[in-house]
């Protein structure tokens, strides 16, 4: 008896070890890839560094904080991000459940469909933008060509880009038609997993379409809706590349990365451009432990 | 498995290959000849051309010149070479650098005052590159503003020339643009530019507002010039180009755009790079044939053609310096300058190579631009120094506030000039 504990607990501890041995390569690779970056950004920014000097930048405390919150530009930058990211997840979240929805049903041609649905999904974020940049475009667009030429909605053409409310609309417009598959793709993986039985048992029930939707699907899908939702708002709020090209930030569309980019990059600002990307970092930990939170209200 | 070998082997070979590659740096061939590190341009015509001169040069003179290409976007390749500068790696001897580098990584560069002839080169560049009284790097090529303007559409609406002044251009270009849009084409515009918030709206409005400020603009640090009467006029009438004789839509244009729409046939004048010329008279160009080019409009005060181009500087971190003056002495030779002008069309740094017929044979266009670099503008990176990028920004942010009339004028450049003075102070 005693014998046997003193075994388990000798192959218990052997195991952990040999766990700790597996775990070894992806802890070594997250600590020198993750927290190493993440530390010296923290570090950076409680300095005057800048990129390309031969002076090494001096230790200013919280100079580039203060400089950064007296900034119109960065509260503007934020207000445009939150913006974005509430604009494009909302109406992702919206279309993908809808084509998810569609792309679950049976009909021929289904394979066909998912395939197609992928597309814009598949393209890389800058081609698509500059593709819906040059679409967009007031002199030669096909959107204005269609919308003023052929179909006679407007009686000029506007040039979509270039217009505070209108700049912000189109980047939303072109973050929504390429990120929609994937939300769609994951709510879809979800469908999938909810058993069939349910719904026929609801059937012989009496159920009608909306009651099936809303009292089975929807809560089933429930893991599913917060997964693509924590990975789209993260991504949002990261966004970059799709206001970088469309718009280059102006008429209201400056996101924090850009901003960062343009500190960081453009400006060699290390420090100042450091200070940004904590701020970011900080905004993303709030979603985060918010999404967390509301993961574990649905387990319990 | 046996058909699998043969993949197998081409793979190791593959990153074998890669590995050696990239290791190729370090490891000068032979002990006594020395190797050079050139980053340079990783596309186009000119790498081909970099390539069969250094080997040129290796037969002439024994010195092996490794060619590295660079990131293909400028903005991450300033930030490439700037790592390596803060490095003070040897491992680069010479760099290919943007015209508005200078001040910016002028610190790390060796002087080559008196060591390369200064006196062959146009003196405009030479200023450009000169930065703390050091000549920090060698003209290489170069880029300036140019007028691109319909020669059928002048014709057509009765003018003889090009227009000679900003208001001459205003007045041509509303009435070809009222008769072209009379006789159907309702997409059709008198003027595009580079009007988006990036770097090129700073080489648009340095045009604007140099020709019309006496004192010409970002003089030194001390006396921008931005609130002038003449800066404040140019700036005003460019705003009111847009959505009159410019699209709306060009406050986010930048050269691409504005060719898209010049090359389809749907403006009568356009401000551009050199670049622009060829692709308009390729084979199956709308507007082949049709068009021609001219100095950008003066003001009350001057011509002004805003200076881009590429220079080549010698790192103070290289451990051949001697032998890397060499070389840069032999590409930017005017016998080097020809054959890049006639084989890749780049433009010749040197006045004299404009008189060489075989120059003027094969880019019939290079006659104007030699009178072009007697009148160009920098833009202010010595001025400025290591801040140029950030100075630029603030100072586009605000043209671009006016030309999307968000702010006047008058307000904008005042802001912009505060800014300017707040960012060098800091």
């Amino acid at each position: 008896m005693i014998g046997k504990i003193i075994s388990g607990n000798h192959l218990q501890r052997s195991q952990i070890k040999l766990a700790w041995v597996f775990l070894a390569p992806s802890l070594i690779a997250l600590v020198v890839l993750g927290f190493y970056p993440l530390i010296r950004t923290f570090f950076l920014s409680f300095t005057d560094s800048t990129r390309g000097s031969v002076e090494a930048g001096n230790f200013i405390g919280l100079k580039n904080y203060l400089e950064l919150f007296s900034k119109n530009e960065y509260w503007s930058s934020v207000f445009n991000t939150l913006l974005f990211t509430i604009g494009s997840v909302g109406l992702e979240f919206f279309l993908g459940l809808g084509f998810a929805l569609l792309a679950n049903s049976k009909f021929r041609a289904r394979g066909y469909a998912r395939a197609a649905m992928l597309i814009p999904w598949a393209l890389p974020t800058v081609v698509a933008a500059r593709m819906w940049g040059w679409m967009f475009n007031d002199v030669f667009g096909v959107i204005n060509d269609l919308l003023v030429l052929k179909l006679g909605i407007l009686s000029k053409p506007v040039a979509w880009t270039a217009q505070p409310v209108w700049a912000m609309i189109s980047v939303i417009l072109v973050d929504v038609w390429k990120t929609t598959p994937f939300v769609a793709l994951i709510l879809l993986a979800g469908l999938q997993q909810i058993p069939e039985e349910l719904y026929e048992a609801s059937q012989v029930d009496g159920a009608n379409s909306f009651q099936k939707f809303f009292l089975i699907t929807l809560p089933l899908l429930k893991p599913a809706i917060v997964v693509a939702l924590i990975f789209r708002t993260l991504d949002a709020i990261r966004v970059f590349d799709v206001i970088w090209i469309l718009t280059a930030g102006r008429f209201g569309t400056e996101s924090i990365g850009t901003y960062n980019y343009r500190n960081l990059i453009d400006f060699s600002r290390l420090g100042f451009g450091s200070a940004i990307s904590v701020t970011i970092f900080f905004i993303i930990a709030i979603f985060v432990v918010m999404y967390v939170k509301a993961i574990r209200i649905q387990d319990e | 498995m046996k058909k699998k070998f043969p993949v197998l082997l081409v793979g190791t070979g593959i990153l074998l290959l890669t590995f050696f590659y990239g290791c190729g740096s370090s490891t000068p061939n032979g002990k006594n000849s020395v190797g050079l590190t050139f980053l340079g341009d990783p596309l186009g015509k000119l790498v081909e051309i970099n390539q069969s001169m250094a080997d040129e040069f290796e037969k002439k003179t024994g010195i092996k010149v490794k060619i590295e290409k660079g990131s293909e976007n400028s903005t991450e390749r300033l930030a490439q070479i700037q790592n390596f500068l803060s490095a003070k790696t040897s491992e680069i001897d010479i760099y290919q650098i943007d015209v508005i580098w200078p001040g910016m990584i002028g610190e790390h560069m060796i002087d080559l005052h008196e060591k390369i002839d200064e006196k062959v080169f146009f003196p405009a560049i030479i200023k450009n590159n000169t930065f703390q009284e050091k000549l920090i790097a060698a003209p290489f090529f170069a880029d300036a503003g140019l007028l691109y303007y319909r020669a059928d559409l002048l014709a057509k609406y009765g003018f003889t020339n090009p227009p000679d002044t900003w208001d001459e251009l205003e007045t041509m270009a509303k009435k070809i643009m009222e008769g072209e849009r009379k006789d159907g084409n309702s997409s059709f515009w008198g003027y595009v530019f580079q009007g988006a918030a990036y770097e090129g709206l700073m080489c648009n409005a340095l045009e604007w507002q140099t020709s019309e400020e006496i004192e010409g603009i970002f003089a030194s640090q001390t006396s921008l010039n931005l609130t002038g009467d003449g800066s404040i006029l140019a700036a005003d009438r460019a705003a009111s180009w847009v959505s009159i004789i410019s699209p709306p839509g060009v406050t986010t244009y930048k050269e691409e755009e504005s060719r898209n729409v010049w090359q389809s046939g749907n403006a009568a004048f356009m401000r551009n790079w050199p670049y622009a010329y060829t692709l308009g008279q390729n084979e199956g160009s709308l507007i082949k044939g049709k068009f021609d080019i001219a100095r950008i409009p003066a003001g009350k005060a001057r011509y002004a053609a805003t200076l881009g181009g590429w220079q080549l500087g010698i790192s103070q971190y290289s451990k051949h310096q001697k032998e890397a003056i060499e070389f840069v002495k032999f590409l930017t030779s005017t016998g080097a300058q020809k054959r890049r002008a006639i084989e890749g069309g780049y433009i010749p740094v040197s006045p004299e190579v404009y008189d060489d017929e075989e120059v003027i044979k094969a880019r019939p266009y290079f006659r104007l631009l030699r009178e072009i670099f007697t009148q160009v503008v920098s833009r202010p990176s010595v001025v400025i120094g290591k801040k140029y990028n950030e100075v630029s920004a603030a100072y586009y942010s605000q043209i671009h506030q006016t030309l999307s009339g968000q702010e006047t004028a008058s307000a904008a450049m005042s802001t912009a000039e505060n800014r300017i003075k707040e960012i060098i102070s800091r």
